[in-house]
């Protein structure tokens, strides 16, 4: 008798309580989950005060984070010929640091010995690429889209992406590195185009002697300083509208144009990707800084030196139908510098070196 | 005994429960969930619902203003799909094409009317660039009081303190630079295509404008500001939706037409520097902006 009553009293008070804190239900708050310890450690690009004085920030893509992980996997691959189709040719074959990352040859070799009919561009300052098309045609949009071309290119690394990536995933570190950079060992294409996007953003030139001019740490010789007149003179050479300013330093605009080179054109460049015959024979302006390191000259590289290019622009200049308005002496045949004229412009065109760059020990082979 | 036992306690038990979970689910109070005094806990509704006095929809007695700028040469409209094919003529009777149109728009002020008469400055500036979509329309970072306004005006480039050299990042990024030696700060327009000159051949012209350099007879330089200024003060509108679309005509062959009537076999290229070709960018430019509509 005693038990049963009790277990009623008992019954009773639950009821009570549940019916008051009806309403009082407290919701648990979700705990965060433990931190991932492959989780990747963010690295934002150190940007050089010249840049953060002048120009916008970086192209970072959302996606596409900046990590420790991310850039040391990006460097490997780029030196790896692992992604080329007979394991003979990495991306730094025909872009090498000493070269501001690019190579000499007038067209690079690819692995069966073929060659194509354009110069290979050098690799630096790309995060402020604000245009964000890249080969000399404009084809590519995004770091990562450009460096899905070159792997499977029949003139370049000439492999194909299943082939590169099935050699990753059986290799015995890349999957392990792959997790740590994006948290998962199952490799593909776009994982492999980010990795090397991420380390050629790093890939940062800004310590020519130019820049600490700008910075007022150093002082131009009469002669570079003439040669700035020159560039940024309409009555000179004329430059600045294409090639940057002081308030530039990327030394480019990143856009196309026609600049006088032939009066008829093989190479439609810009105008064979947008269909536009107003497009025609226009190519990506390439920046002028470290051009000591990156001959030859021009989307063909049809100028091995400094001096053939200032001779181009001075009297070599040709008519075409979409010559760019801004080849303002076009039709006397460029903008006629006198020799010494040619020299000053020169000197300051090799002030635009960044010695450091090409020796920069994160940018060399891991 | 035992049974009954049970049987009496079953029915004790129930006697107890049950008053206690009835009491429980049968709350009475306002069972709205719009009402000001909704019990969660009610599950009977006794009529005792307050509800707020309904209130009319907040209106704002401000507009948000973009400028949208329509291109035009000789009431022609022009978009960058009308680029680089010789199809227009100007005043002179060059046949021209256009290859490139860029201008910067800043120093935007709207006119109030009644009954304030007073003029509203506005911060911000615009480079617009037909090839670049969504250029020709330049949001206001202020909004604007409704209301009546005497008109519009704007700056054509920068004013002299505005024009400072180097000094925004996204000009510097699109290159639009004016050399220091011709005065410094940034380029106010880029106009660009081809002509057929007096010889009947086709070459470039490239309208650009910005400060003037004048160097006179006793060789001193002297740099001009020489923005240009579009005066619409005396057209009136009402600003009365929450956006506000200001509507205007850039009419191109006003360049080339008032005051000065130009022959682009005379100024074509390097203008940047000649001081005459500066000068008269700037008196073209105030007849080429005009005020179509207030869209509300």
């Amino acid at each position: 008798m005693k038990k049963p009553l009790l277990y009623t009293t008992f019954l009773i008070l639950v009821l009570f309580y549940a019916c008051e804190k009806d309403d009082e239900k407290v919701i648990p708050t979700p705990v965060p989950p433990p931190p991932i310890s492959s989780s990747p450690t963010p690295a934002p690009l150190t940007i050089p005060t010249i840049f953060a004085q002048t120009l916008p920030p970086p192209l970072i893509p959302s996606n596409n984070p900046q990590t420790v992980e991310g850039v040391a996997l990006g460097r490997k691959l780029f030196y790896d010929p692992i992604l080329s189709g007979n394991g003979t040719q990495a991306c730094a074959s025909c872009h090498a640091p000493a070269n501001a990352f690019v190579d000499t040859n007038r067209f690079s070799t690819g692995i069966d010995f073929l060659q194509g009919n354009r110069n290979a561009m050098p690799i630096f300052n790309i995060a402020w690429n604000f245009t964000d098309k890249y080969f000399w045609d404009g084809r590519a949009l995004g770091v990562e889209g450009q460096a899905f071309g070159p792997v499977v290119n029949p003139i370049e690394m000439h492999n194909t992406w299943v082939n590169a990536v099935s050699s990753l995933q059986s290799h015995p570190t890349y999957p392990s590195l792959f997790n740590a950079a994006f948290g998962t060992t199952t490799i593909d294409s776009v994982l492999v185009t980010k990795a090397i996007a991420q380390f050629e953003r790093t890939l940062i030139s800004a310590n020519s002697k130019f820049d600490r001019f700008l910075l007022g740490l150093e002082a131009l010789t009469p002669q570079e300083a003439s040669g700035f007149n020159l560039f940024m003179d309409q009555q000179g050479g004329d430059c600045f509208h294409c090639h940057g300013s002081g308030g530039n330093p990327l030394w480019t605009d990143n856009m196309f144009h026609n600049n006088g080179l032939d009066a008829t054109f093989t190479d439609l460049g810009l105008g064979a990707i947008t269909s536009n015959s107003a497009d025609n024979g226009k190519f990506k302006t390439p920046s002028l800084r470290n051009l000591v390191f990156t001959p030859p000259y021009m989307h063909d590289g049809r100028f091995q030196t400094i001096d053939e290019v200032i001779d181009h622009y001075s009297t070599g200049v040709v008519m075409s139908s979409t010559i760019d308005p801004m080849m303002e002496y076009a039709t006397q045949g460029g903008v006629q510098l006198t020799p010494s004229e040619k020299a000053d412009l020169k000197a300051f065109l090799l002030s635009l070196t960044d010695n450091d760059f090409v020796v920069n020990p994160a940018f060399q082979a891991p | 005994m035992k049974s009954i036992t049970k049987i009496t306690l079953a029915i004790l038990v129930f006697a107890l429960v049950s008053p206690i979970l009835t009491s429980c689910s049968n709350d009475k109070g306002c069972t709205d969930p719009v009402a000001l005094n909704f019990d969660k806990k009610a599950d009977k509704d006794d009529g005792s619902c307050i509800y707020p006095t309904p209130t009319p929809p907040q209106t704002s007695n401000q507009s948000s203003v973009t400028l949208q700028f329509d291109h035009q040469f000789n009431g022609a409209s022009v978009t960058s799909a009308n680029f680089n094919t010789i199809q227009y003529t100007n005043a002179f009777g060059n046949q021209l094409s256009i290859s490139k149109l860029r201008y910067l728009i800043s120093n935007v002020k709207f006119h109030r009317g009644h009954p304030h008469h007073d003029v509203v400055s506005t911060t911000g500036y615009k480079l617009i660039d037909l090839t670049v979509p969504g250029s020709t329309i330049f949001q206001i970072n202020e909004p604007m009081s409704k209301g009546e306004y005497e008109g519009i005006s704007f700056t054509i480039g920068f004013i002299a303190a505005d024009n400072i050299s180097n000094f925004y990042t996204d000009l510097n990024a699109a290159t639009w630079n004016w050399p220091a030696m011709l005065g410094g700060g940034y380029h106010y327009m880029q106009l660009e295509g081809q002509f057929i000159n007096s010889s009947s051949a086709t070459v470039n012209y490239a309208f650009h404008y910005g400060t003037a350099r004048e160097i006179t007879a006793t060789n001193d330089t002297i740099f001009h500001p020489n923005f240009g200024t579009a005066d619409l003060s005396n057209t009136a509108f009402q600003f009365t939706a929450d956006a506000a679309e200001v509507h205007l005509f850039v009419n191109i062959d006003e360049w080339f037409k008032n005051p000065n009537t130009w022959d682009l076999n005379q100024f074509s290229t390097a203008l940047m520097p000649n001081f005459q070709a500066q000068t008269m960018m700037q008196q073209n430019a105030a007849s080429v902006f005009v005020l179509d509509h207030v869209h509300n």
